[in-house]
Protein backbone atom coordinates (compact mmCIF):
# COMPACT_ATOMS: atom_id res chain seq x y z
CA UNK A 1 0.00 0.00 0.00
CA UNK A 2 1.36 3.72 -0.93
CA UNK A 3 0.00 7.47 -0.90
CA UNK A 4 0.73 8.50 -4.14
CA UNK A 5 0.27 12.47 -5.16
CA UNK A 6 -0.36 13.31 -8.55
CA UNK A 7 0.44 16.85 -9.93
CA UNK A 8 -1.18 17.88 -13.16
CA UNK A 9 0.28 20.14 -15.68
CA UNK A 10 -1.57 23.08 -14.23
CA UNK A 11 -0.59 21.95 -10.60
CA UNK A 12 -3.98 20.20 -9.86
CA UNK A 13 -3.17 17.84 -7.51
CA UNK A 14 -4.74 14.41 -6.27
CA UNK A 15 -3.91 11.60 -3.81
CA UNK A 16 -4.42 8.31 -4.36
CA UNK A 17 -3.91 5.23 -2.29
CA UNK A 18 -2.82 1.83 -4.16
CA UNK A 19 -2.38 -1.71 -3.69
CA UNK A 20 1.12 -3.18 -3.91
CA UNK A 21 1.64 -4.69 -7.18
CA UNK A 22 0.55 -2.55 -9.40
CA UNK A 23 1.08 0.02 -11.83
CA UNK A 24 1.39 3.64 -10.91
CA UNK A 25 -0.55 3.27 -14.60
CA UNK A 26 -3.22 1.76 -13.32
CA UNK A 27 -3.36 3.35 -10.14
CA UNK A 28 -3.97 6.60 -11.84
CA UNK A 29 -6.34 5.10 -14.63
CA UNK A 30 -8.46 3.12 -11.25
CA UNK A 31 -8.58 6.50 -9.82
CA UNK A 32 -9.65 9.05 -12.55
CA UNK A 33 -6.75 10.74 -12.56
CA UNK A 34 -6.64 12.08 -16.28
CA UNK A 35 -3.68 13.54 -18.29
CA UNK A 36 -2.50 9.25 -18.73
CA UNK A 37 -3.63 7.98 -21.91
CA UNK A 38 -2.17 4.22 -21.88
CA UNK A 39 -3.41 3.63 -25.30
CA UNK A 40 -1.40 0.05 -24.93
CA UNK A 41 -2.83 -1.15 -21.81
CA UNK A 42 0.21 -1.47 -19.86
CA UNK A 43 2.98 -3.36 -22.65
CA UNK A 44 5.24 -0.29 -22.75
CA UNK A 45 4.72 0.02 -25.99
CA UNK A 46 2.89 3.24 -26.66
CA UNK A 47 4.69 5.65 -24.46
CA UNK A 48 1.37 7.45 -23.24
CA UNK A 49 1.66 7.11 -19.75
CA UNK A 50 4.36 9.41 -19.37
CA UNK A 51 4.96 10.79 -16.15
CA UNK A 52 7.85 12.89 -14.72
CA UNK A 53 9.23 11.18 -10.85
CA UNK A 54 9.70 13.62 -8.41
CA UNK A 55 13.51 13.87 -7.48
CA UNK A 56 13.36 12.05 -4.63
CA UNK A 57 12.20 9.32 -5.70
CA UNK A 58 13.61 8.57 -8.49
CA UNK A 59 16.21 6.59 -7.05
CA UNK A 60 13.59 4.05 -5.21
CA UNK A 61 11.75 3.40 -8.95
CA UNK A 62 14.71 1.49 -10.35
CA UNK A 63 16.01 1.44 -13.76
CA UNK A 64 13.78 1.29 -16.86
CA UNK A 65 14.10 -1.62 -18.92
CA UNK A 66 15.56 -1.41 -22.73
CA UNK A 67 12.56 -1.38 -23.79
CA UNK A 68 11.23 1.63 -21.80
CA UNK A 69 14.21 3.45 -23.08
CA UNK A 70 13.29 3.20 -26.37
CA UNK A 71 10.07 4.42 -25.97
CA UNK A 72 10.58 6.83 -23.89
CA UNK A 73 12.95 8.23 -26.89
CA UNK A 74 10.27 8.93 -29.57
CA UNK A 75 8.78 11.84 -26.89
CA UNK A 76 10.80 15.18 -27.65
CA UNK A 77 10.37 16.18 -24.32
CA UNK A 78 11.49 13.41 -22.03
CA UNK A 79 13.32 14.68 -19.35
CA UNK A 80 15.74 13.40 -17.06
CA UNK A 81 13.04 12.05 -14.53
CA UNK A 82 10.69 10.44 -17.52
CA UNK A 83 9.60 7.45 -16.43
CA UNK A 84 6.50 5.46 -18.33
CA UNK A 85 3.57 4.66 -14.78
CA UNK A 86 2.83 1.34 -16.81
CA UNK A 87 6.79 0.17 -15.84
CA UNK A 88 6.56 1.57 -11.83
CA UNK A 89 5.59 -1.43 -9.37
CA UNK A 90 3.66 0.24 -6.38
CA UNK A 91 5.08 -0.82 -3.25
CA UNK A 92 5.49 0.50 0.32
CA UNK A 93 8.92 1.90 -0.29
CA UNK A 94 7.20 4.55 -2.68
CA UNK A 95 4.78 5.64 0.15
CA UNK A 96 4.37 9.73 -0.28
CA UNK A 97 5.58 9.53 -3.82
CA UNK A 98 4.98 12.59 -6.06
CA UNK A 99 4.32 11.94 -9.84
CA UNK A 100 3.60 14.75 -12.20
CA UNK A 101 2.15 14.66 -15.65
CA UNK A 102 3.02 15.99 -18.28
CA UNK A 103 0.93 18.72 -20.75
CA UNK A 104 0.73 16.41 -23.65
CA UNK A 105 0.68 12.67 -24.08
CA UNK A 106 2.07 11.85 -27.33
CA UNK B 1 -5.44 -14.00 -68.64
CA UNK B 2 -8.36 -10.59 -69.76
CA UNK B 3 -9.20 -8.78 -67.03
CA UNK B 4 -12.67 -10.13 -67.17
CA UNK B 5 -11.94 -13.63 -67.00
CA UNK B 6 -9.58 -13.20 -64.51
CA UNK B 7 -12.34 -11.54 -62.20
CA UNK B 8 -14.19 -14.67 -62.77
CA UNK B 9 -11.88 -17.27 -61.76
CA UNK B 10 -11.48 -15.45 -58.58
CA UNK B 11 -13.09 -16.60 -55.50
CA UNK B 12 -15.37 -14.66 -53.23
CA UNK B 13 -16.58 -16.79 -50.67
CA UNK B 14 -13.31 -18.14 -47.86
CA UNK B 15 -15.60 -20.72 -46.59
CA UNK B 16 -15.58 -22.35 -50.06
CA UNK B 17 -12.17 -23.18 -50.44
CA UNK B 18 -9.56 -24.82 -47.78
CA UNK B 19 -7.96 -23.02 -45.46
CA UNK B 20 -4.00 -24.00 -46.57
CA UNK B 21 -1.46 -22.87 -48.19
CA UNK B 22 -2.98 -21.04 -51.06
CA UNK B 23 -5.49 -18.97 -48.70
CA UNK B 24 -4.26 -15.54 -49.66
CA UNK B 25 -6.16 -12.58 -48.24
CA UNK B 26 -3.75 -10.01 -50.29
CA UNK B 27 -5.43 -9.71 -53.30
CA UNK B 28 -6.10 -6.39 -53.37
CA UNK B 29 -9.26 -6.90 -55.01
CA UNK B 30 -10.48 -7.94 -51.76
CA UNK B 31 -10.55 -5.10 -50.40
CA UNK B 32 -11.39 -2.84 -53.01
CA UNK B 33 -14.59 -5.28 -53.08
CA UNK B 34 -14.71 -4.63 -49.50
CA UNK B 35 -14.70 -8.54 -49.31
CA UNK B 36 -11.71 -9.08 -47.15
CA UNK B 37 -13.73 -9.03 -43.70
CA UNK B 38 -14.98 -12.52 -43.88
CA UNK B 39 -11.80 -14.01 -45.43
CA UNK B 40 -9.50 -11.91 -41.81
CA UNK B 41 -12.42 -13.53 -39.86
CA UNK B 42 -11.97 -16.78 -40.75
CA UNK B 43 -8.51 -16.49 -40.28
CA UNK B 44 -8.73 -15.44 -36.99
CA UNK B 45 -10.67 -18.08 -36.08
CA UNK B 46 -8.98 -21.10 -37.20
CA UNK B 47 -5.50 -20.34 -38.19
CA UNK B 48 -4.41 -16.93 -36.35
CA UNK B 49 -0.90 -16.73 -37.45
CA UNK B 50 -1.11 -18.12 -41.26
CA UNK B 51 1.61 -18.99 -43.75
CA UNK B 52 0.19 -18.05 -47.50
CA UNK B 53 2.71 -20.37 -49.79
CA UNK B 54 2.21 -18.38 -52.92
CA UNK B 55 0.71 -14.65 -53.81
CA UNK B 56 1.78 -12.21 -56.03
CA UNK B 57 4.02 -10.84 -53.79
CA UNK B 58 5.40 -14.21 -52.65
CA UNK B 59 5.35 -16.58 -49.67
CA UNK B 60 4.05 -14.58 -46.42
CA UNK B 61 2.94 -14.85 -43.07
CA UNK B 62 -0.58 -13.11 -41.85
CA UNK B 63 -0.27 -12.42 -38.21
CA UNK B 64 -4.45 -11.47 -37.80
CA UNK B 65 -5.09 -11.22 -33.70
CA UNK B 66 -4.52 -8.02 -31.20
CA UNK B 67 -2.17 -10.03 -28.95
CA UNK B 68 0.25 -11.75 -31.57
CA UNK B 69 0.29 -8.32 -33.81
CA UNK B 70 1.37 -6.53 -30.56
CA UNK B 71 4.27 -9.07 -30.17
CA UNK B 72 5.55 -8.38 -33.61
CA UNK B 73 5.31 -4.92 -33.43
CA UNK B 74 7.25 -4.47 -30.22
CA UNK B 75 9.78 -6.92 -31.02
CA UNK B 76 11.95 -5.09 -33.63
CA UNK B 77 14.97 -7.24 -32.60
CA UNK B 78 13.08 -10.05 -33.99
CA UNK B 79 10.82 -8.89 -36.52
CA UNK B 80 13.19 -6.19 -38.94
CA UNK B 81 11.60 -3.33 -40.89
CA UNK B 82 14.04 -3.00 -42.94
CA UNK B 83 13.45 -3.51 -46.99
CA UNK B 84 9.92 -2.06 -46.90
CA UNK B 85 6.71 -1.98 -44.31
CA UNK B 86 4.44 -3.54 -46.90
CA UNK B 87 3.91 -6.46 -48.49
CA UNK B 88 5.40 -5.47 -51.80
CA UNK B 89 8.93 -5.74 -52.01
CA UNK B 90 11.48 -3.02 -51.94
CA UNK B 91 12.27 -1.72 -55.73
CA UNK B 92 15.77 -2.97 -55.61
CA UNK B 93 16.22 -0.47 -58.80
CA UNK B 94 15.00 2.22 -57.20
CA UNK B 95 15.02 1.73 -53.28
CA UNK B 96 13.95 4.85 -51.08
CA UNK B 97 15.02 4.08 -47.69
CA UNK B 98 12.98 5.93 -44.78
CA UNK B 99 13.14 5.41 -41.20
CA UNK B 100 9.89 3.83 -41.45
CA UNK B 101 11.88 1.06 -43.20
CA UNK B 102 15.00 0.93 -40.58
CA UNK B 103 15.53 -0.52 -37.30
CA UNK B 104 17.35 0.56 -34.44
CA UNK B 105 19.80 2.96 -34.28
CA UNK B 106 20.00 4.40 -37.52
CA UNK B 107 15.76 4.64 -36.91
CA UNK B 108 15.89 6.41 -33.62
CA UNK B 109 18.24 9.30 -34.95
CA UNK B 110 15.98 10.25 -37.67
CA UNK B 111 12.81 9.93 -36.16
CA UNK B 112 14.26 12.36 -33.14
CA UNK B 113 15.13 14.68 -35.59
CA UNK B 114 11.57 15.07 -37.61
CA UNK B 115 9.17 14.22 -34.65
CA UNK B 116 9.21 17.21 -32.93
CA UNK B 117 7.08 19.33 -35.76
CA UNK B 118 3.95 16.86 -34.58
CA UNK B 119 4.87 17.37 -31.32
CA UNK B 120 1.54 18.32 -29.31
CA UNK B 121 2.91 21.25 -28.27
CA UNK B 122 3.84 22.61 -32.09
CA UNK B 123 0.37 21.63 -32.95
CA UNK B 124 -1.46 23.72 -30.56
CA UNK B 125 0.19 26.81 -32.26
CA UNK B 126 -1.16 25.15 -35.43
CA UNK B 127 -4.43 24.92 -34.32
CA UNK B 128 -6.51 28.21 -35.24
CA UNK B 129 -4.85 27.87 -38.71
CA UNK B 130 -5.99 24.39 -39.04
CA UNK B 131 -9.89 25.36 -37.84
CA UNK B 132 -9.46 28.57 -40.12
CA UNK B 133 -8.63 26.39 -43.35
CA UNK B 134 -11.48 24.04 -42.65
CA UNK B 135 -13.72 26.43 -41.66
CA UNK B 136 -13.00 28.22 -45.53
CA UNK B 137 -13.26 24.34 -47.02
CA UNK B 138 -16.43 23.35 -45.44
CA UNK B 139 -18.20 26.93 -46.14
CA UNK B 140 -17.86 26.59 -49.48
CA UNK B 141 -19.56 23.27 -50.00
CA UNK B 142 -23.09 23.32 -51.92
CA UNK B 143 -26.01 22.26 -50.07
CA UNK B 144 -29.27 20.15 -50.94
CA UNK B 145 -26.98 19.02 -54.00
CA UNK B 146 -24.75 15.61 -54.71
CA UNK B 147 -20.88 16.06 -54.51
CA UNK B 148 -18.27 13.96 -53.85
CA UNK B 149 -16.93 13.95 -50.44
CA UNK B 150 -13.49 12.60 -51.35
CA UNK B 151 -12.82 14.81 -53.39
CA UNK B 152 -14.28 18.58 -51.81
CA UNK B 153 -13.32 17.73 -48.17
CA UNK B 154 -10.98 15.19 -47.32
CA UNK B 155 -8.04 15.29 -49.89
CA UNK B 156 -8.76 19.39 -49.89
CA UNK B 157 -8.60 19.45 -46.29
CA UNK B 158 -5.60 16.89 -45.78
CA UNK B 159 -3.80 18.20 -48.43
CA UNK B 160 -3.61 22.05 -47.09
CA UNK B 161 -2.73 20.38 -43.98
CA UNK B 162 0.17 19.14 -45.43
CA UNK B 163 1.31 21.94 -46.53
CA UNK B 164 0.88 23.74 -43.81
CA UNK B 165 3.53 20.98 -42.45
CA UNK B 166 6.16 21.36 -45.16
CA UNK B 167 5.50 25.52 -45.16
CA UNK B 168 4.89 24.25 -48.90
CA UNK B 169 4.14 26.43 -51.70
CA UNK B 170 0.51 27.02 -51.33
CA UNK B 171 -0.84 27.12 -55.01
CA UNK B 172 1.14 23.98 -55.71
CA UNK B 173 -0.17 21.79 -52.98
CA UNK B 174 -1.96 19.64 -55.54
CA UNK B 175 1.31 18.25 -56.15
CA UNK B 176 1.32 16.46 -52.53
CA UNK B 177 -1.42 15.02 -53.40
CA UNK B 178 -0.88 12.90 -56.75
CA UNK B 179 3.03 12.37 -54.87
CA UNK B 180 1.23 10.52 -52.25
CA UNK B 181 -0.94 9.13 -54.69
CA UNK B 182 1.54 7.95 -57.35
CA UNK B 183 3.81 6.35 -54.29
CA UNK B 184 1.18 3.76 -52.59
CA UNK B 185 -0.11 2.75 -56.20
CA UNK B 186 -0.85 -1.12 -56.94
CA UNK B 187 0.69 -1.50 -60.57
CA UNK B 188 -2.86 -3.00 -61.41
CA UNK B 189 -5.07 0.80 -60.90
CA UNK B 190 -4.61 2.98 -63.50
CA UNK B 191 -3.15 5.83 -61.85
CA UNK B 192 0.29 5.52 -63.95
CA UNK B 193 0.71 3.99 -67.20
CA UNK B 194 3.88 2.68 -65.91
CA UNK B 195 6.44 2.11 -63.42
CA UNK B 196 8.81 4.16 -65.93
CA UNK B 197 6.62 6.88 -65.02
CA UNK B 198 5.95 6.23 -61.79
CA UNK B 199 9.79 6.99 -60.93
CA UNK B 200 9.55 10.21 -62.56
CA UNK B 201 6.88 11.74 -60.98
CA UNK B 202 9.27 10.49 -57.63
CA UNK B 203 11.95 12.38 -59.30
CA UNK B 204 9.87 15.53 -59.95
CA UNK B 205 9.20 15.50 -56.43
CA UNK B 206 12.46 15.30 -54.97
CA UNK B 207 13.79 17.71 -57.35
CA UNK B 208 10.68 19.94 -56.18
CA UNK B 209 11.97 19.71 -52.82
CA UNK B 210 15.29 19.65 -53.34
CA UNK B 211 15.00 23.51 -53.99
CA UNK B 212 13.25 23.84 -50.75
CA UNK B 213 15.79 22.26 -49.05
CA UNK B 214 18.33 24.72 -50.67
CA UNK B 215 16.28 27.75 -49.86
CA UNK B 216 15.85 27.12 -46.43
CA UNK B 217 19.51 25.26 -45.84
CA UNK B 218 21.06 27.59 -42.57
CA UNK B 219 18.24 29.28 -41.79
CA UNK B 220 15.85 29.01 -38.93
CA UNK B 221 12.13 27.60 -39.37
CA UNK B 222 9.57 25.21 -37.71
CA UNK B 223 8.45 23.54 -41.08
CA UNK B 224 9.56 19.99 -41.52
CA UNK B 225 12.03 20.41 -44.36
CA UNK B 226 13.93 23.03 -42.46
CA UNK B 227 13.82 20.76 -39.44
CA UNK B 228 15.74 18.44 -41.84
CA UNK B 229 17.85 20.78 -43.70
CA UNK B 230 19.24 21.79 -39.98
CA UNK B 231 18.82 18.74 -37.97
CA UNK B 232 22.45 17.42 -36.65
CA UNK B 233 21.97 13.79 -37.55
CA UNK B 234 19.91 14.74 -40.85
CA UNK B 235 21.50 17.79 -42.61
CA UNK B 236 23.73 15.38 -44.65
CA UNK B 237 20.59 14.25 -45.98
CA UNK B 238 20.81 16.06 -49.22
CA UNK B 239 23.83 14.10 -50.35
CA UNK B 240 21.60 10.71 -50.36
CA UNK B 241 19.01 11.80 -52.88
CA UNK B 242 17.27 8.58 -52.41
CA UNK B 243 16.75 8.56 -48.65
CA UNK B 244 15.40 12.56 -49.09
CA UNK B 245 12.72 11.11 -51.13
CA UNK B 246 11.87 8.11 -48.93
CA UNK B 247 11.77 10.09 -46.06
CA UNK B 248 9.35 12.76 -47.79
CA UNK B 249 7.64 9.59 -49.42
CA UNK B 250 6.89 8.58 -45.66
CA UNK B 251 6.16 12.17 -44.48
CA UNK B 252 3.79 12.99 -47.48
CA UNK B 253 1.95 9.04 -47.22
CA UNK B 254 1.36 9.16 -44.15
CA UNK B 255 0.02 12.65 -43.44
CA UNK B 256 -1.91 12.83 -46.41
CA UNK B 257 -3.38 9.13 -47.56
CA UNK B 258 -4.07 7.94 -43.76
CA UNK B 259 -6.37 11.34 -42.35
CA UNK B 260 -7.63 11.43 -45.86
CA UNK B 261 -9.32 7.83 -45.74
CA UNK B 262 -10.35 8.58 -41.76
CA UNK B 263 -12.11 11.62 -42.76
CA UNK B 264 -14.37 9.98 -45.50
CA UNK B 265 -14.53 6.98 -43.45
CA UNK B 266 -16.25 8.53 -40.75
CA UNK B 267 -18.61 9.72 -42.57
CA UNK B 268 -19.43 6.30 -44.17
CA UNK B 269 -19.46 5.73 -40.63
CA UNK B 270 -22.03 7.78 -38.59
CA UNK B 271 -24.46 6.41 -42.26
CA UNK B 272 -23.99 3.32 -41.47
CA UNK B 273 -24.73 3.69 -37.83
CA UNK B 274 -27.44 6.36 -37.64
CA UNK B 275 -27.88 6.20 -33.73
CA UNK B 276 -24.56 6.92 -33.19
CA UNK B 277 -25.16 10.22 -35.64
CA UNK B 278 -28.08 10.98 -33.22
CA UNK B 279 -25.70 10.66 -30.30
CA UNK B 280 -23.45 13.09 -31.93
CA UNK B 281 -25.81 15.73 -32.75
CA UNK B 282 -27.09 15.42 -29.20
CA UNK B 283 -23.56 15.40 -27.37
CA UNK B 284 -20.71 17.21 -29.57
CA UNK B 285 -18.70 16.17 -26.40
CA UNK B 286 -18.73 13.05 -27.71
CA UNK B 287 -16.18 13.90 -31.04
CA UNK B 288 -13.11 13.37 -28.90
CA UNK B 289 -14.02 9.92 -27.57
CA UNK B 290 -15.61 9.52 -31.85
CA UNK B 291 -12.22 10.27 -33.44
CA UNK B 292 -9.81 6.91 -32.20
CA UNK B 293 -13.04 4.87 -32.72
CA UNK B 294 -13.17 6.24 -36.65
CA UNK B 295 -9.52 5.35 -36.66
CA UNK B 296 -10.00 2.01 -35.77
CA UNK B 297 -13.07 1.68 -38.32
CA UNK B 298 -11.54 2.73 -40.98
CA UNK B 299 -8.08 1.30 -40.13
CA UNK B 300 -6.52 3.47 -42.79
CA UNK B 301 -3.24 1.23 -43.45
CA UNK B 302 -4.68 -2.28 -43.39
CA UNK B 303 -1.38 -3.91 -42.53
CA UNK B 304 2.48 -3.15 -41.74
CA UNK B 305 5.17 -6.20 -42.96
CA UNK B 306 8.15 -7.44 -41.32
CA UNK B 307 10.79 -9.67 -42.04
CA UNK B 308 12.12 -12.07 -39.45
CA UNK B 309 15.88 -11.75 -38.42
CA UNK B 310 15.83 -15.17 -36.93
CA UNK B 311 13.72 -18.86 -36.42
CA UNK B 312 11.23 -17.73 -34.05
CA UNK B 313 8.34 -18.99 -32.76
CA UNK B 314 4.37 -17.07 -32.94
CA UNK B 315 1.68 -18.61 -31.11
CA UNK B 316 2.69 -22.11 -32.08
CA UNK B 317 3.47 -22.07 -35.55
CA UNK B 318 7.28 -22.18 -36.46
CA UNK B 319 8.59 -18.33 -38.11
CA UNK B 320 11.56 -19.50 -40.16
CA UNK B 321 14.49 -16.66 -40.57
CA UNK B 322 13.83 -14.40 -43.61
CA UNK B 323 10.16 -15.28 -43.85
CA UNK B 324 8.03 -12.23 -44.75
CA UNK B 325 5.64 -10.79 -41.68
CA UNK B 326 2.42 -9.23 -42.43
CA UNK B 327 0.60 -7.75 -39.82
CA UNK B 328 -2.86 -7.08 -40.25
CA UNK B 329 -4.41 -4.07 -38.29
CA UNK B 330 -7.24 -4.19 -40.50
CA UNK B 331 -7.95 -7.79 -38.65
CA UNK B 332 -6.51 -7.15 -35.13
CA UNK B 333 -8.98 -3.96 -34.88
CA UNK B 334 -11.89 -6.67 -35.31
CA UNK B 335 -10.89 -8.92 -32.68
CA UNK B 336 -13.71 -9.60 -30.60
CA UNK B 337 -11.26 -11.16 -27.61
CA UNK B 338 -10.02 -7.65 -27.49
CA UNK B 339 -12.20 -5.24 -28.47
CA UNK B 340 -15.88 -5.68 -27.23
CA UNK B 341 -19.03 -5.87 -30.85
CA UNK B 342 -15.70 -4.93 -32.91
CA UNK B 343 -17.66 -4.58 -36.30
CA UNK B 344 -20.14 -1.94 -34.52
CA UNK B 345 -19.23 2.01 -34.34
CA UNK B 346 -19.60 3.41 -31.30
CA UNK B 347 -18.72 6.47 -30.31
CA UNK B 348 -18.30 6.38 -26.49
CA UNK B 349 -16.56 3.48 -25.94
CA UNK B 350 -14.73 3.16 -22.79
CA UNK B 351 -11.69 2.50 -23.99
CA UNK B 352 -11.28 4.55 -27.50
CA UNK B 353 -7.24 4.62 -28.29
CA UNK B 354 -7.25 0.90 -27.64
CA UNK B 355 -6.43 0.02 -31.29
CA UNK B 356 -4.09 -1.18 -33.70
CA UNK B 357 -4.38 1.96 -36.13
CA UNK B 358 -1.14 3.63 -35.41
CA UNK B 359 0.96 0.15 -34.74
CA UNK B 360 2.68 0.11 -31.41
CA UNK B 361 6.52 0.14 -30.59
CA UNK B 362 8.99 2.22 -31.68
CA UNK B 363 7.48 2.44 -34.84
CA UNK B 364 4.10 3.73 -33.44
CA UNK B 365 3.13 6.62 -35.54
CA UNK B 366 4.44 9.59 -35.29
CA UNK B 367 1.41 12.53 -36.19
CA UNK B 368 -0.83 10.40 -34.36
CA UNK B 369 -2.46 13.46 -32.12
CA UNK B 370 -2.29 15.33 -35.49
CA UNK B 371 -4.36 12.75 -37.17
CA UNK B 372 -6.68 13.29 -33.92
CA UNK B 373 -6.52 16.91 -33.89
CA UNK B 374 -7.20 17.16 -37.61
CA UNK B 375 -10.40 14.92 -37.31
CA UNK B 376 -11.43 16.38 -34.09
CA UNK B 377 -11.01 20.26 -36.11
CA UNK B 378 -13.06 18.88 -38.69
CA UNK B 379 -16.21 17.35 -37.12
CA UNK B 380 -16.68 20.45 -34.36
CA UNK B 381 -17.25 22.61 -37.70
CA UNK B 382 -18.62 19.85 -39.58
CA UNK B 383 -21.52 19.64 -36.23
CA UNK B 384 -21.65 23.33 -36.54
CA UNK B 385 -22.93 23.89 -40.25
CA UNK B 386 -24.44 20.81 -41.26
CA UNK B 387 -27.54 18.92 -39.48
CA UNK B 388 -26.38 16.16 -41.64
CA UNK B 389 -23.68 14.78 -43.98
CA UNK B 390 -25.99 12.07 -45.98
CA UNK B 391 -24.10 9.38 -48.08
CA UNK B 392 -26.59 9.15 -51.20
CA UNK B 393 -24.64 6.33 -52.94
CA UNK B 394 -21.85 3.59 -53.01
CA UNK B 395 -18.42 4.58 -52.26
CA UNK B 396 -15.66 3.68 -54.40
CA UNK B 397 -12.81 2.10 -52.75
CA UNK B 398 -9.08 1.70 -53.46
CA UNK B 399 -7.52 -1.04 -55.25
CA UNK B 400 -4.89 -1.80 -52.65
CA UNK B 401 -4.39 -4.18 -49.31
CA UNK B 402 -2.27 -1.52 -48.15
CA UNK B 403 -4.07 1.87 -47.85
CA UNK B 404 -7.80 1.09 -47.09
CA UNK B 405 -9.33 3.80 -48.77
CA UNK B 406 -11.72 5.74 -50.99
CA UNK B 407 -11.94 7.72 -54.28
CA UNK B 408 -15.55 8.44 -54.25
CA UNK B 409 -18.33 8.96 -51.55
CA UNK B 410 -21.31 10.67 -52.84
CA UNK B 411 -22.97 13.25 -50.27
CA UNK B 412 -25.53 15.19 -49.79
CA UNK B 413 -25.90 18.66 -47.09
CA UNK B 414 -28.34 19.49 -44.71
CA UNK B 415 -27.60 23.15 -43.13
CA UNK B 416 -28.25 22.82 -39.45
CA UNK B 417 -31.30 24.72 -37.59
Amino acid sequence: MATIKFIQHDGTEMVVEAEDGISLMNAAMDNGVSGIDADCGGECSCATCHVIIDDAWMAKTGQPSDQEESMLDLNPDRGSNSRLSCQIQVSSELEGIIVNLPEFQY
Amino acid sequence: MSESADMVARVLDPYSIPLDGKFDVSDAYLFQQDLHWAWFERLRNEAPVHYCEESEFGPYWSVTKYNDIMQVDTSPEIYSSEGGITIVDEDEEFPLPMFIAMDPPVHDVQRKTVSPVVAPMNLAKMEGLIRQRVCTILDSLPIGEEFDWVDKVSIELTTQMLATLFDFPFEDRHKLTRWSDVATTDEDSDLVESEDQRREELMECLEYFTKLWQERAGKSGNDLISMLANGESTKDMLDRPAEYLGNLVLLIVGGNDTTRNSLTGGVLALNQFPAEYDKLRANPKLIPSMVPEIIRWQTPLAHMRRRATQDTILNGQKIKQGDKVVMWYVSGNRDEDVIDRPNDFIIDRAKPRQHLSFGFGIHRCMGNRLAEMQLRIAWEEILERFESVEVVGEPTRILSGFVKGYSDLPVKLTRKG
